[in-house]
């Protein structure tokens, strides 16, 4: 018996899993080079003609004007028309992926995604209101943005509130989620078909999502919202992982689970809420980046969240990228562009992994 | 008295499955929970970790009623293997039993606690699945990694809700030695839901034989696991031999 146990030795188990660890860490390093890397390909692609170094040179011209140089024309391009959008891109990106895999650890559940807690028919449903009928909580060049946004928190909190009364378990909350989905699309349909047909174009329009509508103050609340939920739910990530074993495990292992699924789900929705206000309903990463993070690196959600929202900004950048230049000057919704190069990235990593379950 | 139990009763949405249950816990002790299928045993462990909580009745942890103690609190003292478990997502075996450390750290795990969970996979001899996928080992192989688990987590009390049910007869041994040994070097105690009556009458210093949510019979191996107590309480004739000190059953026939 001995002999078998020295088989394996505790030095050799711990360089392996340092090694491991180490595997995480490059590829956030990998995938941030890659945020980078594409922002600056994404910025010099477009109308007007600027190559990748005037890109970035005009980019840093802001911050160390003496080293780097700029002229007026790739100034106000980069600045005014592509950054804006580019970062909106990148938060978002990292806010669907970070909170695409809280809600699949949360619920344990591969289906899940930021929309499971009814975020993005309560959005649709707030929109197309104020589109279709002109009604809503706020007025004016806010009307839209307000009610995606209310009406978002509205369902997920009805949700929430239903499935904590019987014990916040992930199967309730799920079909309380598909309940919700159910009742806010049908109340859109019944919108939509009294509509008129630009207005009701529109609405679609809004649901698919772009990134058309950035600009520097949306971007700034946007990145407020990343930089307050982020570290909350990255905190927490030690407890997910600990809540992956089963409820009763977590609540053996310390862990307060059902305080703990209330206030990552709360946290996580206000989130994406935020995000979704703004660009419509980018569906696809929440739901493929965080899955594509546990095939690279494993389920450990210290570093699933980070990874899965650099990801999340990868993907959508790209998915942009693509979006604005394929038929230019033609600019597809790029929530529609993520889903058709994300599908069948996503099927083709089902199809290789090599494991039968999550 | 590590551990009291008084009087609880505990019922899921209204069908009573426990009823005054009383009991205890000494230092030191391991005490083996007996008795068939669907008794109770699993909800009994779950009330006493204060994963359910019962509707009558106290339960004292050193003195202290657990119903006003942090969950955390308990973690420290109580660990829990459960009788079964799934996972949805992947984790390393080594990150699974690192998990038991969870009450005694932060957001970050030290030098220290790998190598306690080194320590502990070697006692277990599951140093060579260190890496794997939990999903990826056997039964009995996820049964000792949740074994190590809870040792991990170097809690007073241990509550094991059948950890042998999936291990091959040598496995079997070796766990219950390893939690004989750990027992007594470091002073702790044990409650163990078990079904295997001989492994119960060898490794157990108490066994409290339960039927129909209620304690049917309490005591040592030898004055709780006689012919009529079994026949009683499992509807099945045994014979029970006994080697001095400990009785060994050998089943006969099931009664009509
Ligand atoms: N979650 C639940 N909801 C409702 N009833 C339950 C639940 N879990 C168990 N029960 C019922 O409570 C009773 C006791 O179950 P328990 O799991 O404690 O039995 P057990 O003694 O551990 O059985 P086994 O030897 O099969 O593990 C059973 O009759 C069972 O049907
Ligand atoms: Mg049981």
């Amino acid at each position: 018996m001995k002999a078998k146990h020295s088989l394996v030795t505790k030095e050799e188990v711990k360089e392996q899993y340092n090694k491991f660890v180490g595997r995480k860490f490059f590829f956030i390093f990998f995938f941030s080079v890659l945020v980078v890397i594409i922002s600056g390909i994404s910025t010099s692609l477009g109308s007007a003609d600027i190559s990748i170094w005037d890109a970035y040179s005009a980019i840093l011209h802001k911050f160390f004007p003496n080293y780097f140089e700029s002229d007026w024309l790739a100034d106000a391009c980069v600045w005014n028309l592509r950054l804006p959008r580019i970062l909106m891109g990148i938060v978002a990106g990292i806010g669907l992926g970070v909170a695409g895999s809280v809600m699949q650890a949360i619920l344990r559940n591969p289906l899940a995604s930021p929309y499971t807690l009814g975020i993005s028919s309560g959005a649709g449903f707030g929109a197309s209101l104020a589109i279709l009928a002109g009604a809503g909580i706020v007025s004016g060049k806010y009307l839209i943005i307000g009610n995606a946004f209310v009406f978002s928190l509205l369902c997920s909190f009805i949700i929430l509130g239903l499935s904590s009364r019987k014990g916040a378990t992930p199967e309730t909350m799920i079909l309380a989620g598909i309940a919700m989905m159910y009742l806010f699309g049908a109340m859109t349909t019944i919108l939509q078909y009294f509509g008129e047909a630009e207005a009701v174009k529109e609405a679609v329009f809004w649901m698919v999502g772009d990134l058309d509508r950035s600009s520097w103050p949306k971007l700034t609340l946007i990145t407020g919202a990343l930089v307050c939920c982020i570290p909350l739910l990255i905190i927490k990530s030690w407890d997910l992982n600990v809540m992956g074993a089963g409820d009763e495990t977590a609540t053996s292992l310390g862990v307060n689970v059902k305080r703990t699924r209330i206030v990552t789900m709360v946290v996580a929705t206000l989130l994406v809420a935020c995000i979704v206000c703004f660009t419509g309903t980018i569906g696809f990463i929440g739901l493929v980046a965080p899955h594509l993070t546990r095939l690279a690196i494993g389920g450990d959600n210290r570093f699933v969240l980070p990874v899965s929202g650099l990801l999340g900004a990868v993907l959508l950048i790209s998915a942009d990228l693509v979006a604005r230049n394929i038929i230019a000057p033609v600019i597809l919704p790029v929530g529609a562009v993520t889903a058709f190069m994300g599908a069948p990235l996503f099927l083709y990593m089902i199809m290789r992994r090599g494991r039968e379950y999550w | 008295m590590r551990l009291k139990v008084n009087n609880i009763e505990f019922a899921y949405n209204s069908t009573p499955v426990l009823e005054n249950i009383s009991m205890e816990l000494d230092r030191s002790e391991v005490l083996g929970i007996v008795g068939p299928n669907g008794t109770g045993k699993s909800t009994l462990i779950r009330c006493i970790d204060r994963i359910l909580k019962p509707q009558q009745g106290t339960i004292l942890l050193d003195e202290h009623d657990i119903t006003n103690m942090k969950q955390m609190d308990i973690a420290r003292k109580m660990g829990y293997v459960p009788q079964s478990t799934t996972r949805v997502f992947p984790a390393s075996v080594i990150d699974t039993v690192l998990m038991g450390r969870r009450p005694h750290l932060g957001w970050k795990s030290s030098e220290e606690d790998m190598d306690k969970v080194l320590e502990i996979l070697e006692l277990l001899g599951i140093m060579e699945f260190a890496m794997k996928d939990f999903n990826e080992i056997s039964g009995g192989q996820q049964q000792k990694v949740l074994i190590a688990r809870a040792l991990a987590q170097e809690a007073d009390i241990l509550l094991l809700d059948e950890p042998t049910s999936n291990l091959d007869i040598r496995h079997q041994l070796e766990v219950m030695e390893i939690m004989k040994n750990v027992v007594k070097k470091k002073g702790i105690s044990a409650v163990m839901a078990i079904h295997d009556l001989n492994l119960a009458s060898r490794y157990t210093d108490r066994i409290l034989m339960m039927n129909e949510g209620r304690i049917f019979a309490t005591g040592d191996p030898a004055s709780v696991l006689t012919i009529e107590n079994i026949k009683h309480a499992y509807g099945v004739e045994v014979l029970v031999k006994s080697d001095g000190e400990r009785p060994y059953i050998i089943p006969l026939r099931p009664i009509n």
